[in-house]
């Protein structure tokens, strides 16, 4: 461990102990208040009728028997929308020449997805709104439908929008130094292509919004379940005309988002415009299954990718092409590139490599929009990158452990500028690579393994490096002209009590953004941590910032709340040493108390002194500055990432008959530089673990040629659930970043980023001795049957 | 999604139910566990006019022997079947196969009468109605009528229960001394609707078998009966080559068909593993078993 940030010893050192979360036994008692269970006076519902095809022209659109259902408020069509609403458009300016049409709330003259909302009905109650729906008569015209990357890309294909001219959303390509050379002088060249199955991020709570237009001040209340609110105020005030400071986004509990909650989504849109023609509050839930037609879908890619080798064993260049397929729009308004884009700039940038060559196809097809979610584009990178360097190992005959200490970025080598430009600060490859050795028994699980050989029994061992971008800067969306702050905000006030109110810009979904806000607030300023709220999630409290996304909270966050406590601390000792006739650097606040910094003794508590400077400022010396709120924002400078780091081991057992995996245990060692609450940081890796997971065995969303989604439900869509999860034992190593005085790194994506990839070399380590091998996740029984050549 | 509008009858007694489904002008149902019916009208898939709840009629609860058979009410609960030392001593199969279906909290709410009368062809419990060949009990208000498993499956969720008549109980007949069964499925995950699913039971004459019955679940549009490889290990003592010509039968059995996750040949495939490891574990009677 690294040196602590301040004395452990000392009352309320809370950064570094593993605390409960404040917000957990009201959430545990069902006292949670999410957005569907608010209601407000007047409050009607949506429905809306959606596309049954994947691609078709809008014929024509009958609502008379729709209006006259019982309890219907409004039938609304898309051309009574479109001119509430401007359009909106998912490209950014720092993708060069990337392509995406306009997009409006509802579908106007073509519906380009099945699911694609066409109608919206307002009723009195969501069922009436619901039986409604079903008496509309829309008439389409069915037009060829393209869902394969290859389809979508062949000489003469379908298109998904004409004007387009192509299918080709956006393309880059990333070179440097000789990659040619290094492949013609290369000792030996392993090869991968591999295929990622489309899925969805199936969150706890779906998507809701209540949209509550006023039209006496053209004010915009939207109770949104959302993880970046700030960015909805900007968007909503944009596209529907209004002043800023009239819209207000709130976010109150939020059951789980996973980057799925900060993209704009046609419903949405949809419902603040029919709440504006309304003139009333209007609620929409998206039900499970139109989660699965509408939430963002993620990580439809195939890659294929080579890795030169030279005769020691060490990485002589890489070439690698990812082609992925991100529905019939890009999403709003981040992009569906970013993705692709992390996938080629990621491909093995843990190791030593300068020669590098990635080519980059982002392609639209008749389906749901796909974009960012936990892990972006980290899970195919990693998973692609390791699968080659396995190969390689098998190749030359080295362990998995050695071949990847051979070629680590190592200590000596930082500040380090990988092949594709990304700049390490520091990483802790090779520490982590000692800690999982040991902490497997790697030597005992391959005795193991080998004796289990002779029984006829199949157990596989892999392992999978990660680095994980965290601490976004401004390069990340801000120079591609998106509205979207890389900054956060803090506003901290002393209670007349001496309690302290916390109003921060970062947000909280269940991960225990709020705690650790709350501890460090608590530990910088000296007072238990009762005493300290967290206020998140509204727009109109608290201050504009970046919210929840990438991985950001700890680190760009809790910097700001320590900059804003430091700040406080200083205007406390300040007041504190004019009442007390001391010098205010004598003076120290320690468990709400001030206390002489050499004696320890108690000169008064933090609340007499807030009760002096609020009820009897006349006692106070008339040029103090008595400010007993700050204000604080931050933004990250120095590196534009703090890139973190980590590895999974992953071991399984494969039953050769059934094609059926099965997960035994599952290791991380992670380094996300100085953890604030070990216990959040484990559950945050072992939740992210158990996405990888599901990406590995279980989820994708099966798309017949039609476009027509075959699993969208909970019975045919498999998430991993607990009966699946073997134990995930977890180490970490701590590297902090010297960019702030915290030195917090992400570890949101940590978990994901490296569990299909491990699970993914496992697999392949157990079918190893049969000679075959799988390229595709999730690896589902049939598949590996399929592998084996058992079955067709 | 939300479900449509239904009305609700809570009925007392079996008759008042017929009675309430004879009266209902459009669509009724009975309403048991609710653990299928209720998913299915919340996606709209079912759009009953009137339930009719028979889950408080306490004529339909119950575990007792009667004879040589074991009676189980409808109502009976998958977790009262898990947990019931008459099923566990005297049908070993179902017993066997409880702990398979649905997870605990769908067993607290399911009933082996809903299961049964449902007939949903990846259901453990008909299955197992069938390897047992179990009476089933029916009633229309006014009598009752026995139907054997092996003539009440018909097609995908079609029985040969007449309209309006209740599913009142099952009967299974007491497992003999000499009798051996096993159960297993293969579901990628606990507690899933299996890819493919075995109920066997075998009745021995010391290592002989005299009489065989498998039947699969989830590979048609019923539980079906694997006769051919029955046929092929009757008479045997279930050795390895046995076995495989039992496998080897099995193609003439069952016909499965594709799914969107799983192809035919892939649960033939399965389902023959399965056979294998499961007559593998099927156990031969013990000495004492054999003499009793
Ligand atoms: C998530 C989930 C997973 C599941 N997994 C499995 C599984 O792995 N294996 C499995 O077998 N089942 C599974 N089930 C279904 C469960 O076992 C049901 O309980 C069972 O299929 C139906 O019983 P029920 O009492 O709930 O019937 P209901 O849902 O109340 O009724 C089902 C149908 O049967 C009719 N019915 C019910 N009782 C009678 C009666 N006495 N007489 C005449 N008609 C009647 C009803 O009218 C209705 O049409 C699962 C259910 C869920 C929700």
């Amino acid at each position: 461990m690294n040196k602590p940030l301040s004395r452990v010893d000392r009352p309320n050192s809370y950064i570094g102990k593993s605390l409960p979360r404040p917000n957990a036994k009201r959430l545990l008692a069902g006292r949670g208040r999410f957005v569907d269970d608010i209601q407000l006076p007047r409050m009607l519902h949506a429905a809306f009728a959606r596309s049954p095809y994947a691609h078709a022209r809008i014929v024509s659109i009958d609502v008379s028997a729709a209006r006259a259902a019982p309890g219907v408020r409004r039938v609304v069509v898309g051309s009574d929308i479109a001119k509430l609403c401007m359009p909106w458009t998912g490209t950014l300016r720092h993708f060069k020449d990337m392509k995406s049409p306009p997009q409006s709330p509802l579908a106007i003259d073509t519906v380009v997805w099945a699911g694609q909302p066409v109608v919206a009905v307002l009723a009195d109650s969501r069922a009436q709104a619901e039986d409604a729906v079903e008496l509309i008569a829309i008439n389409y015209e069915e037009r060829d439908v393209v869902v394969g990357i290859d389809a979508a890309l062949a000489p003469g294909a379908t298109l998904v929008h004409d004007a387009l001219g192509d299918n080709l959303a956006f393309q880059t390509t990333i070179e440097n130094g000789a990659v040619a050379t290094a492949f013609n002088d290369a000792a030996a060249v392993v090869e991968v292509d591999l295929r990622f199955g489309r899925h969805t991020p199936v969150t706890l709570e779906p998507r809701t919004l209540i949209a509550d237009f006023e039209p006496g001040e053209r004010a915009l209340t939207v109770h949104h379940s959302t993880q970046t609110p700030y960015q909805f105020q900007d968007i909503y005030a944009r596209h529907f005309g209004l002043d800023e400071s009239r819209v207000r986004v709130i976010a109150p509990d939020i059951g789980g988002s996973f980057g799925m909650k900060l993209h704009v989504y046609p419903e949405d849109m949809a419902v603040v415009a029919l709440s504006i023609i309304a003139e009333r509050p209007v609620k929409y839930v998206a039900d499970r299954g139109e989660s699965f037609l509408n939430d963002i879908h993620l990580r439809d890619h195939r890659v294929r990718a080579k890795l030169a080798l030279t005769q020691d064993g060490r990485f002589a260049g890489m070439r690698v092409q990812d082609d992925t397929a991100i529905g019939a729009f890009s999403a709003y308004p981040r992009t569906s590139a970013v993705e692709g884009n992390q996938v080629v700039r990621l491909m093995g940038a843990p190791y030593q490599l300068t020669n590098y060559r990635a080519d980059l196809r982002v392609i639209f097809q008749n389906l749901p929009q796909t974009s960012q979610y936990r892990g972006v584009g980290h899970p195919i990178a990693c998973a692609a990158t390791e699968r080659l360097v396995d190969l390689a190992a098998k190749k030359l005959g080295l362990d998995p452990f050695e071949i990847r200490r051979r070629n680590y970025v190592t200590d000596e080598m930082y500040p380090h500028t990988t092949a594709t430009g990304y700049r390490f600060e520091r990483l802790s490859l090779d520490q982590c690579l000692s800690k999982l050795h040991a902490l497997m028994d790697y030597p005992a699980l391959r005795a193991e393994q080998a004796q289990l050989r002779e029984q006829g029994i199949h157990r596989g061992i892999g392992i999978a490096t990660y680095v994980e971008i965290t601490n976004p800067s401004p390069a990340f969306y801000g120079v591609g002209g998106a509205h979207i702050s890389a900054q956060d905000g803090c506003v901290l006030k002393v209670t007349p009590s001496g309690d302290v109110q916390c109003a921060i810009s970062v947000t909280e979904q269940g991960q225990g953004t709020e705690t650790i806000i709350g501890q460090i607030v608590a530990d910088q300023l000296g007072v238990d941590r009762e005493r300290v709220r967290v206020l998140t999630g509204d727009t109109e409290t608290t201050p504009h910032g970046g919210a929840t996304w990438a991985c950001r909270g700890a680190g760009i966050g809790g910097e700001t709340a320590l900059q804003a406590t430091r700040k406080l601390r200083s205007n406390i000792l300040e007041i504190a040493g004019a009442i007390l006739q001391s010098r205010p650097d004598t003076l120290e606040l320690a468990d709400g108390k001030l206390i002489e910094r050499e004696t320890g003794t108690v000169r008064m508590n933090l609340g007499e002194l807030a009760a002096l400077v609020y009820f009897r400022s006349d006692t106070l010396p008339p040029d103090l500055k008595a400010d007993l709120t700050v204000a604080q924002h931050f933004a990250p400078k120095g590196f534009p990432f703090a890139f973190t780091n980590g590895i999974h081991g992953s071991l399984v057992e494969v039953d050769v008959e059934t094609g059926f995996i099965k997960l035994l245990k599952h290791w991380v060692v992670e380094d996300c530089g100085r953890i604030i609450n070990p216990m959040l940081v484990d559950e945050q890796i072992r939740g992210g673990v158990v996405q990888g997971l599901g990406a590995a065995l279980f989820e994708e969303c099966l798309y017949n040629d039609a476009g027509q989604l075959m699993n969208g439900s909970m019975a045919d869509y498999l998430v991993p659930m607990a009966g699946e999860i073997p134990d995930i034992v977890i180490a970490h190593v701590e590297t902090p970043t010297l960019d702030t005085e915290l030195g917090a790194k992400g570890c949101g994506e940590a978990g994901t980023s490296a569990a299909s990839g491990a699970v993914l070399n496992a697999v392949n380590d157990a079918l190893g001795p049969l000679q075959v091998q799988i390229s595709q996740i999730p690896m589902t029984p049939q598949r590996i049957l399929r592998a084996l050549g058992t079955v067709q | 999604m939300k479900a449509g509008d239904v009305a609700y009858f809570r009925a007392q007694s079996v008759s008042d139910a017929v009675a309430a489904f004879r009266s209902c002008e459009g669509d009724a149902r009975y309403l048991a566990g609710g653990q299928s019916l209720l998913a299915a009208m919340n996606l709209r898939l079912l759009t009953p006019d009137l339930l009719i709840d028979i889950a408080h009629i306490d004529a339909l609860r119950g575990i007792e022997r009667r004879g040589g058979e074991i009676r189980i009410g409808a109502l009976t609960r998958h977790a009262e079947i898990l947990s019931s030392p008459i099923i566990a001593s005297h049908v070993p199969l179902l017993a066997a196969a409880a702990p398979w279906v649905a997870h605990p909290a769908i067993r607290n709410k399911g009933t082996i009468g809903g299961s049964i009368a449902f007939a949903d062809p990846a259901s453990e419990f008909p299955a197992v109605a069938l390897a047992l060949n179990a009476r089933i009990e029916l009633d229309n208000g006014d009598s009752v009528r026995f139907v054997e498993a092996q003539d009440f499956f018909l097609d995908l969720y079609e029985t040969a229960a007449e309209p309006g008549e209740i599913l009142s109980a099952v009967w299974f007949p007491v497992a003999t001394p000499d009798q051996r069964c096993t159960f297993d499925e293969l579901a990628r995950r606990r507690g899933d609707y299996a890819i493919v699913g075995v109920a066997i039971v075998a009745d021995f004459s010391g290592e002989i078998v005299d009489r065989i019955r498998i039947v699969f679940f989830s590979v048609g549009s019923t539980p079906v009966r694997a006769l051919r490889a029955e046929a092929a290990l009757t008479g045997t003592a279930l050795v390895d080559t046995d076995i495989e010509l039992a496998q080897q039968a099995l193609a003439g059995d069952l016909s499965p068909s594709d799914d969107v996750q799983v192809s035919a040949a892939t649960r033939m495939h399965l389902a023959s593993v399965l056979l294998r490891r499961q007559l593998g574990k099927l156990p031969v009677p013990t000495p004492k078993a054999v003499r009793a």
